[in-house]
């Protein structure tokens, strides 16, 4: 048994306890615990899970249970490399 | 040569000949000849009609190889791609899943280098 089983899943409590208390209700709920594993509790949920900058919107599904908020809400943003014709016709 | 399950099994020691069903390595292999009580010394050509079917029922009922592993395998991976996950991300993008570095490396996953014009050579960078 590895120790990271042992020690059992990682959920933010104070995010755990909003949850449960929403009930039926289904606004997001924005949220910085990217650490966070996703209990099958959250199915339905949405979360709007800070990236360093923003709040990325995810909607938990069956498929997400067991993996943590935080790898839906990517923290980095490459729109590829600058091209060296566009470089130049911005004049730079 | 015998066929096991689709295809495979070279004319060697069985605990080896095994190992080339994709699926069964070293560890299982040397299992496998331990619970059908078969000499993992034999030669493979050496089995019986009997023997090749009953390692060939015992394999597919115990372990998951060849096209069924290859399915779950590409399974799991599409399931990474469909919930956008970082890690899908990365099997979409063609590039290391594990936090390797991709500045310089990677060439397994990124394929063969793609020279960029004006871009600074490794000795220019110091």
């Amino acid at each position: 048994m590895g120790r990271s089983i042992k020690k059992g899943p990682y959920v933010d409590t104070r995010l755990a306890m909003r949850v449960e208390t929403m009930e039926g209700k289904r606004t997001p709920l924005k949220t910085w615990a990217r650490r966070s594993t996703i209990p099958p509790d959250f199915i339905g949920h949405t979360f709007l899970v800070h990236n360093g900058k923003q709040h990325v919107r995810v909607s938990v599904t069956e498929d997400m249970v067991g993996h943590k908020l935080g790898e839906f809400a990517p923290t980095r943003n490459f729109r590829g490399h600058t091209n060296k014709k566009e470089t130049q016709k911005k004049g730079r | 040569m015998p066929r096991l399950i689709g295809v495979d099994i070279p004319n060697k020691r069985l605990e080896f000949a095994l190992t080339y069903i994709f699926g069964i390595g070293r560890s299982t292999s040397a299992k496998i000849c331990a619970s059908l009580n078969l000499d993992r010394g034999m030669k493979a050509n050496d089995l019986t009609e009997e023997q090749l079917t009953n390692l060939a029922t015992y394999i597919q009922k115990t372990y998951a190889v060849e096209g069924q592993l290859r399915r779950t395998i590409a399974g799991n991976i599409s399931r990474l791609r469909d919930i956008a996950c970082y890690r899908g991300l990365r099997h979409r993008r063609g590039l290391p899943v594990r936090g390797q570095r991709t500045r310089t490396n990677a060439r397994t996953r990124k394929g063969p280098k793609k020279t960029v014009a004006g871009k600074k050579s490794v000795k220019g960078m110091k």
